[in-house]
């Protein structure tokens, strides 16, 4: 039984569009554990590693050749944020994965920058994950994770990594940055899978 | 962000229940909130909680708050600004009172956060309420008698706006800097914190003592422009450490 707050009252209408614990934002908070790494389109590229070592590299140019796509979707922060119907443009991960011959189950996201998360392959095709450049009709600011960031938008916003540089195709589950440091292996917002534990 | 192992007090765990047992005023808008949690396993300063409202009716709302003060048995600060227009923060910060209970659950976050065995230098950087959890580093710091510099700057709006005025305005090492209204006696005119601030007030990345870790936090745009400033004037972005939050939201 959840202790009462006394005197606390609903302000805010319920949104079923809102996982549990969630509340609606209409700006666009940031959530970054260090300075923001600013890479110019001409020095920025994704590469994708296979489990056998395998590599294949995209240049800016590369990417913007690829056929785009306009996901429209709705965004959760662990931090309690949520922000519905954000607009994107980018490339579908099914047309980068589609380049190499892999089975792995897992992937790590390395960023400029140094950061890391996990996320499973799975999670990353059939058309739920791409490699993003533009929000709502404008190239992607750098605190926002330009050039270029992962959108993964059914798992909690860290997974969407920010400044991506490559994906790393693994055999074997590891923990990324936020992942060792106490943050959810998986990281649904529908099951509140904030933290390591949960 | 090179880390080597996992660092204690990761935290989490479960939601517990904690009861307010003090409030301190400290701006017309902003209110320290000191509880009693009866499990709580310590924290390290820099690290957040979870906070969770429940109403009669069910209904709950959470929201996450830094902890304002370093580890003190079973009890806890956070130190909150009510934002307008907010759910969880004008209760907190306006009807919560002594006696009333909620729902915590943490610590949370291994990143930005102090370790006692830290002998580095320090340089802290605060803007807004943003200072709450660089007040836990700092009283930290200075409870276990650490040799190496340590130097917070705090900026804020006016005097009025001032978070820990007792504490911090006249602490050797603090430089409180006023972006819109300073005192009337300030040699400095009010403006947003820029190079020569942090020259005058800051720690040198060259310095005898090695180079300092710096820690930010504030609204994003502060952030933004805090972090790039000191790339700027040479300290290396691995030894900044970063918290942000959006102008909406509490």
């Amino acid at each position: 039984m959840a202790a009462i707050s006394r005197g606390f009252h609903r302000r805010r209408e319920q949104n079923p569009a809102l996982p549990p614990g969630q509340h609606l934002t209409t700006d666009f908070p940031v959530l970054s554990a260090g300075p923001t790494p600013h890479i110019a389109t001409d020095e920025w590229s994704f590469t994708l590693t296979t489990e056998t070592g395998e590599q294949r590299t995209w240049t800016w140019a590369d990417l913007q050749a690829l056929p785009s796509e306009r996901p429209n979707v709705d965004i959760h922060c662990v931090t309690s944020w949520s922000k519905l119907g954000t607009s994107w443009r980018g490339v579908s991960l099914d047309v980068l994965l589609a380049d190499v011959a892999s089975s792995a189950p897992y992937a790590m996201a390395h960023s400029y920058g140094g950061y890391t998360t996990n996320v499973p392959v799975a999670d990353l095709t059939d058309g739920k994950a791409w490699v993003v450049h533009e929000f709502d009709g404008r190239p992607l600011a750098p605190v926002h994770g330009g050039p270029a960031r992962l959108l993964v938008p059914h798992l909690y916003f860290w997974k969407s990594a920010k400044w991506v540089r490559g994906l790393q195709l693994l055999d074997h589950d590891r923990p990324g940055f936020w992942e060792g440091l106490g943050y959810h292996m998986y990281g649904d917002p529908w099951k509140e899978q904030r933290y390591h534990g949960q | 962000m090179e880390r080597t192992a996992l660092p204690r007090a990761v935290g989490v765990g479960r939601w517990q229940e904690a009861r307010l047992v003090a409030l301190r005023d400290e701006s017309a808008s902003a209110r320290t909130l000191r509880f009693d949690v009866p499990d709580w396993p310590g924290h390290l300063p820099g690290q957040h909680v979870d906070l969770r409202l429940t109403a009669e009716d069910g209904y709950t709302a959470q929201r996450s708050y830094s902890l304002s003060a370093p580890p003190d048995g079973n009890h806890i600060e956070v130190t909150v600004q009510v934002v307008p227009d907010g759910e969880v923060s004008p209760y907190l910060v306006e009807d919560m009172q002594p006696g009333d209970a909620l729902e915590v659950l943490g610590p949370v976050g291994g990143w930005f956060v102090w370790r006692p065995e830290a002998a580095e230098p320090v340089l802290l950087i605060g803007g807004g309420s943003g200072v709450a959890p660089l007040r836990a580093i700092w009283k930290a710091r200075a409870s276990a008698g650490i040799a190496s510099p340590a130097r917070l700057l705090y900026s804020v709006r006016t005097p009025g706006d001032l978070l820990f005025s007792d504490e911090l305005l006249t602490a050797p090492g603090v430089a409180v800097l006023y972006t819109r209204g300073a005192p009337p006696d300030s040699p400095r005119a009010p403006h947003r914190i820029d190079a020569d601030d942090l020259d005058a007030h800051g720690l040198s990345p060259h310095g005898a003592d090695g180079p300092p870790t710096c820690y930010v936090c504030g609204p994003t745009p502060f952030v933004e422009a805090v972090t790039q400033m000191l790339i700027e004037t040479g300290h290396a972005a691995a030894r900044i450490r970063a918290e942000r939050f959006g102008a909406t939201g509490g």
